[in-house]
């Protein structure tokens, strides 16, 4: 069976939250605020297909807009594995 | 001397298989004689219980490592077996060895092309690498290997596998290094040390050996007759039938429980338990020993309601009161009434069991002993005294899936036999009184103590942290009661001043006239600078100005359980001790008022006069000729589907819909209809209980039944019973009940309403273990998750797991429905300061 190369883009679904990649800085302060380690941060894999497409390697850190029930819209972070 | 200890991190575990070089280098002793001790009764060189496998005699010494009793850990022995045994745990693996494998080269019968393209193994007919023909093996349980109808002896077996080269083993998914396939035939057996099969001494003096040691009794003897037979050069049929029973002896040491083979038993009759019996099941070492938690100082019994003790506290049996007991460190200041409790002994309430000495010895308090103890109490004692009123327990109900499942109560010592608790702290328990059964533990230590009063109070968790809405609350008669108080009901001064005192209030302020309105009565309970404005159960204002019930008329959204605001609000006030005192005395009160105003519930509560009747008929018959015209222009094909449905569908939910309808009127005419001072409609009013559905379905009509969604479908050909006409589908033949309870059900209605009862007795039944066992894992998984100090929530490494608890970083326990009211607290704090 050969490959066809139609696929449905994820990130254009409702469902699926706003990632971002953060930048250094960025990502020392939250380790900061939160006095961790980066292995001590939640993970998503390389291939999520989430974060299909963004210049990313191994250890770099993701931010995710999420909806929540309780207070409208907020911030997850998870480090790239 | 200060013991050192070495903490290491266990990096990773393999399990394998024990070889014989392994076997012997363990092995400390060769068992060679079934004989266990000599005339003297000391243990034989060379028997099954050697001193060098241990020592379990206070005065012998071990002779491996030279430890006492408790300070040698025991040491493995081994045997020859005087020829090799089937190991009955692997008689799975060693099929798969001999299947796969050449009989002649040993090789995996598998080209290297398939094994590099990692095909799946298949029986083939030929050797790929010797091209020697293969033949069927066969298992005949439990475990002999059958060839070509030739059985394959233990001793051609190990001999097939020690050929199975190492990589060959790789292939198959064994690591040779821990396991060769040859080690799952014994041909030595080790020997567990002493320790773990510890004889037993009776009180007559005689010993009574371990299970396993009788059972390794028999395969010496076995083995030492077949070693003897052998060397006598006897007929190969007398060994053969040795080597049997061997085998049978040691799959029995292995595992007594194998379908195909007898289980060895004792002389009395009663299955050995062996290796396997001693790990599996649930009276095995995992579930009983190594999972399972026993305590002392509990006790459990059948629970019963009391609404006359208070919320935090459990009604206990005097026999249990006389069990349980709570050291009492002995001080000058105590001394006489511990000795008074001496005095009294075990046999008189309230006395005492056991004094533990100043040196840590336990003496039981007897009549003979009695003087002794006394004479020799001082302080640095301890009395182990019975319970009495006030105690601190820990009280408990299965399945303890929340927090509230375990409260501190305080205790009260009552005469009878079961648990009493106030009916109000069900909820949190989700206990009844049908034969539920409790536990209770008294805490032993102060520190112990002191914990349970500061965090696991009843009043600490009126709160549920669930959604912050109070689970300990009025219920039933409880709720009634306020109800019909504070809704019109008039009092004598004197019935006031007695209903007040009868619940314990003793202090109160009542005007001076000689009729009370209900409503200065239940004011009489409340703080004086109280300020609360609320809602009843029909959206009307509930006021209460510094201390007095203005407006409103108290019910279930007021003192009830899950969200009753003023209990709240009360409890917000004034914290929780005097908030629990309240919520007992607004509880009795409710009780007190019906006790004395009678209050009761009869069949002559669904009565309904003629004309209601009559509506609910015309009502009926309405929406009868309403069903009937929808089938009529189905069946002309004139009724046009819905979006998403089939016409059939849409006939079928425009039916469903009709007929719903016609319950709900039929339900709003009879509420219209019933009197005011209807019990059951005043029950239902309040929230005690029930609702005005129930009423109707009483009274009038129980409505139709429904199953997985839809109105009884046809079971029998185009039918759903043989009453009705082939394809009809009328109300009546698919479930429709015109009749309510009181009346009775027709005999077809009843089938149908027995259909619904069943499948919803069905769903519960199924239903239970199933979410119990989901809601098992999902606590497992989250269970030493917590919140740190910076709001995140982490499990025991420190990886976040929230980086805001539930994104708001609220304590819903402190809030209200999972809300923090800040302007409340901003205008508390300006009006209070
Ligand atoms: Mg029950
Ligand atoms: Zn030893
Ligand atoms: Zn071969």
């Amino acid at each position: 069976m050969a490959k066809t190369e139609i696929k449905f883009d994820v990130k254009t679904h409702i469902l699926v939250p706003k990632h971002f990649l953060m930048k250094k800085e960025e990502v020392d302060e939250l380790l900061q605020t939160y006095n961790i380690k980066k292995k001590q941060l939640p993970k998503i894999k390389k291939t999520d297909p989430a974060i299909e497409g963004m210049e990313i390697e191994k250890g770099d850190v993701i931010k995710i807009l999420r909806k929540s029930p309780t207070v409208g819209e907020t911030f997850f972070y998870r480090v790239v594995v | 001397m200060a013991e050192e200890y070495i903490y290491k991190k266990v990096g990773s575990i393999f399990f394998g298989l024990l070889g014989p070089t392994v076997i012997k280098k363990i092995g400390s002793v060769k068992i060679v004689t079934p004989e266990l001790y000599d005339k003297e009764g000391y243990p034989v060189d060379g028997g099954l219980m050697d001193v060098r496998l241990g020592v379990i005699d206070p005065g012998l010494r071990c002779k491996t490592c030279n430890g006492k009793l408790k300070e040698c850990p025991g040491h493995f022995g081994y045997m020859d077996l005087a020829r090799p045994v089937i190991h009955i745990k692997y008689v799975r693996p060693i099929l798969t060895l001999l299947k796969y494998t050449c009989r002649e080269c040993a090789n995996v019968l598998m080209n290297e092309e398939d094994i590099k393209k990692k095909k799946t193994l298949k029986e083939t007919g030929k050797c790929p690498h010797c091209q020697a023909k293969q033949f069927k093996i066969k298992l005949e349980k439990p475990n002999n290997y059958v060839e070509n109808d030739v059985r394959l002896s233990p001793i051609e077996i190990r001999a097939r596998l020690e050929k199975i080269s190492d990589d060959s083993v790789r292939m198959l998914g064994i690591n040779p290094e821990y396991a060769r396939p040859e080690w799952m035939v014994l041909t030595l057996l080790p020997i567990p040390p002493v320790t773990v099969r510890p004889s037993i001494t009776l009180e007559s003096g005689e010993r009574s050996e371990d299970d396993l040691t009788h059972k390794l009794g028999d395969i010496v003897r076995i083995n030492q007759r077949l070693f003897e037979n052998i060397n006598a050069g006897a007929p190969e049929i007398i060994i053969e039938d040795l080597w049997d029973l061997l085998q049978y002896h040691i799959t029995t040491y292995f595992d007594n429980a194998i379908s195909q083979v007898p289980p060895a038993r004792h002389r009395s009759g009663q299955p050995l338990k062996t290796l396997s019996e001693r790990i599996k099941s649930k009276e095995g070492r995992f579930r009983y020993n190594l999972a399972g938690k026993r305590v002392n100082y509990a006790a459990r019994t059948v629970i019963s309601p009391d609404p006359k003790i208070k919320f935090n506290e459990v009604g206990i049996p005097k026999i249990i009161a006389m069990e349980l007991t709570v050291p009492e460190k002995v001080t000058s200041w105590n001394t006489e009434w511990l000795k008074k409790l001496i005095e009294n002994g075990p046999e008189n309430y309230v006395g005492a069991n056991y004094v533990i000495t100043a040196d840590k010895k336990k003496r039981k308090i007897t009549e003979e002993t009695k003087e002794q103890i006394l004479t020799d109490l001082v302080p640095g004692c301890i009395v182990e005294r019975h319970l009495m009123d006030g105690d601190v327990c820990v009280f408990n109900r299965q399945p303890s899936l929340h927090r509230m499942s375990i409260m501190c109560h305080k205790i009260r010592v009552l005469p009878g036999r079961s648990f009493r608790l106030n009916p109000g702290v069900c909820t949190p328990y989700n206990a009844d009184f049908d034969g539920d059964e409790m536990n209770l533990h008294i805490p032993q230590t102060e520190e112990a103590r002191a914990e349970a009063e500061i965090l696991m109070q009843v009043q600490s968790h009126i709160i549920t942290p669930k959604n912050g809405f109070n689970v300990i609350g009025c219920t039933n008669d409880a709720i009634t009661g306020n109800y019909l108080l504070t809704r019109d009901l008039k009092l004598s001064r004197e019935d006031s001043i007695q209903l007040l005192y009868s619940i314990g209030v003793k202090e109160f302020n009542l005007s001076k006239s000689k009729e009370l309105d209900g409503k200065e009565v239940f004011s009489a309970l409340l703080p004086r600078d109280f300020d609360f404005i609320g809602n009843s159960k029909d959206g009307r204002t509930v006021k209460i100005e510094r201390g007095k019930l203005v407006e409103g008329i108290i019910d279930k959204s007021t003192i009830g359980e899950d969200n009753g605001t003023l209990i709240r609000a009360l409890y917000a006030k004034y914290g929780e001790d005097i908030g629990i005192d309240l919520l007992g005395k607004l509880f009795r009160l409710g009780i007190a008022v019906l006790l004395r105003t009678g209050f009761t519930t009869s069949i002559s509560d669904t009565d309904l006069p003629e004309d209601v009747l009559q509506k609910n008929k015309s009502l009926t018959v309405q929406t009868e000729k309403k069903v009937d015209e929808l089938i009529q222009q189905f069946k002309n094909g004139k009724l046009d589907a819905m979006p998403g449905l089939t016409v059939k569908e849409t006939l079928e939910k425009m039916i469903l819909q009709n007929l719903n309808s016609l319950r709900n009127k039929i339900g709003e005419v009879v509420f219209e209809s019933i009197p005011e001072e209807n019990s059951t409609i005043l029950m239902a009013k309040s929230g005690a209980t029930g609702n005005i559905l129930n009423v109707a379905q009483m009274a009038a009509s129980v409505g139709q039944q429904a199953l997985g969604g839809s109105r009884i479908r046809n079971g029998y050909r185009d039918r759903t019973i043989v009453a009705f006409e082939k394809g009809s589908l009328s109300p009546s033949a698919k479930g429709f009940v015109y009749g309510g309870y009181r009346d009775g059900l027709s005999p077809t209605e009843y089938f149908f309403h027995a259909m619904t009862g069943r499948d919803s007795l069905m769903d519960t039944a199924l239903r239970t273990p199933k979410s119990g066992y989901l809601y098992r894992r999902l606590s497992n998984a989250l269970q030493d998750l917590k919140i740190e100090y910076d709001s995140t929530v982490r499990d025991a490494n420190g990886n976040i797991v929230q980086f805001k608890y539930g994104d708001d970083g609220i304590d819903v326990h402190k809030s209200e429905g999972g809300k923090i009211n800040v302007q409340k607290i901003v205008k508390e704090v300006a009006t209070y300061g």
